[in-house]
């Protein structure tokens, strides 16, 4: 209740339920793929789909995921911090992390906040949404892309 | 851009869950049935994990997760009470009176971690893949079709990459209907694909692999030193040290060599399933092995692999779990039309699954 309520303060031209009658449709999705050239690491591929070419820059969407990519990068990095949690888990038998949240999970939060905002901002005013790849299992950045409702003719 | 000639799109009515499903799975989760329940929803919800098309059972709410089957894991926890208890009960006043009080102390955090350790292998998510969507499914079913070069062609179903160098062949699963990533597997006991698949082992129910391999090796190595521990602090013959000696001698030499054996593959960044295999064996020729994951360097192989981003807490397997691909976003048909079918396959939400 409170997350609802909390968002609809804070974006007050949040739509009502009646107006997401007029939702549009998907046209279609576009599946960003992962990019193993580096190994496992979760890395998705910066090539511009054709799909996308009316929608919006290349630039601008080559721009996001280079972001997505440096985000998964720093979230999977074996640094200092890491070691230190490791060591630290496997002193306490990994019972820390019922109670620590890990630099992983903080980083992925900071993604999904990425992505959300990335959403406001960029996608949703060209009719695509984004989705968080963690939805996912970590395999595609899926897009969807909105129907144009401009007046009259389709597209 | 032409951003005026579109229906602008509230992300936050779309992509409501986004947020909460990565920060909302907590004690409090069941709650949050209650946040992203539509206003006008008659539909009861249902959780992702419940209709999960693997063979996992899950429990607690999702948090806890068993392969279909769990093994010999009673066996090997009754083993691990049955003797660990003998030697408490019966060894450890002897011991204490004769020797010193560290030895039911050092014996207590033995089977502390490997007790914890056991635990946490066998019901945390070993690595799952959800399942791709069908509109994913479609997309790369596409993409084979359209692809395929002139010179060679691969066996179908199949794809390869370049890592490190190295040509590595991704193979289509089936099943679960994607292409698997590098050193993934499907374990057919439980019918999932796992990441960085180890092996699935019966002992603890449960597959091994990215995200609990640092558990089950804490396990292995912890359970090694109890018995080695139990076995050397034998000092007498009753009833109950007979029943401790035998199952320490025979479980002493293959839990022994079972942590020798993993430390090996820690050490070269291998695993069981790679290294069963051969992927990288010495085929390739003189040179060291061709593990285009391996560091070279045994520091840092242990420190990737054990302290990697693999296995942390059960809420981000709980993650994994809710996160169930889904066919379409369609928040027409979730929240507005009761006539429309909506099924655990089309439901827009990856938190939860509407059932009518």
């Amino acid at each position: 209740m409170i997350l609802i309520n909390v968002k609809r303060d804070l974006f007050p031209h949040t739509h009502s339920l009646q107006d997401m009658r007029q939702q549009p449709s998907i046209a279609a999705k576009v599946f960003i793929q992962r990019d193993y050239a580096s190994g496992t690491m979760c890395q998705f591929q910066t090539k511009f789909p054709p799909e996308l070419e009316n929608r919006i820059d290349k630039q601008q969407f080559e721009e996001t995921v280079r972001t997505l990519n440096n985000l998964y990068m720093e979230a999977e990095k074996l640094g200092g911090q890491s070691y230190l949690e490791g060591c630290l888990a496997c002193l306490t038998a990994y019972t820390i992390f019922l109670c620590m949240e890990t630099h992983y999970e903080k980083v992925l939060k900071k993604i999904a906040k990425y992505i959300q905002e990335q959403n406001d901002k960029i996608y949703a005013p060209r009719g695509l949404l984004l989705t968080d790849p963690i939805e996912r299992g970590l395999r595609v950045i899926e897009i969807c892309i909105y129907d144009d409702r401009s007046s009259g003719s389709g597209r | 851009m032409r951003d005026c000639e579109y229906q602008q799109i509230d992300p936050q009515t779309l992509t409501v869950p986004s947020v909460p499903a990565v920060a909302v799975p907590s004690i409090t989760s069941p709650t949050s049935s209650d946040v992203l329940r539509p206003q006008k929803s008659t539909h009861k919800l249902r959780r992702k994990w419940e209709v999960f098309p693997g063979r996992n059972r899950f429990y607690c709410d999702g948090r806890i997760i068993l392969a279909r089957q769990s093994g010999v894991l009673p066996l090997t926890l009754g083993l691990v009470l049955l003797t660990s208890g003998l030697f408490f009960i019966f060894d450890c006043p002897f011991l204490v009176e004769h020797l010193t009080r560290t030895i039911p102390a050092i014996g207590g955090i033995l089977f502390f971690f490997v007790v914890i350790s056991l635990l946490q292998t066998s019901f945390s998510d070993p690595g799952i893949l959800p399942r791709a969507t069908p509109d994913e499914a479609a997309d790369v079913e596409k993409h084979i079709d359209n692809s395929g070069s002139s010179t060679y062609r691969p066996p179908p179903r199949t794809k390869e990459v370049v890592i490190n160098d190295q040509v590595v062949k991704l193979k289509y699963c089936f099943t679960c209907k994607m292409f698997r990533p590098p050193r993934t597997s499907h374990c057919s006991l439980c019918d999932n694909c796992v990441e960085r698949f180890d092996h699935h082992c019966p002992w603890v129910g449960n597959c091994v692999g990215r995200r609990n391999y640092r558990f089950f090796y804490t396990f292995i190595l912890s359970l090694s030193f109890l018995t080695a521990f139990i076995f050397g602090c034998i000092s007498s013959l009753t009833y109950s040290t007979v029943v401790e000696l035998v199952i320490c001698f025979f479980s002493v030499w293959s839990i022994l060599g079972l942590s020798g054996f993993h430390t090996y593959l820690v050490a070269s960044n291998l695993t069981t399933n790679e290294d069963i295999k051969g992927s990288w064996s010495t085929k390739r020729g003189v040179e060291e092995s061709g593990n285009p994951y391996s560091y070279n360097s045994i520091i840092s192989n242990c420190c990737a692999v054990l302290c990697g981003n693999g296995g942390t807490k059960l809420l981000i397997s709980f993650i994994v779990q809710l996160c169930m691909a889904l066919p379409s976003i369609d928040c027409c048909k979730y929240y507005d039309n009761k006539s429309v079918e909506v099924n655990s396959e089309n439901c827009p939400l990856p938190f939860f699954s509407e059932c009518m």
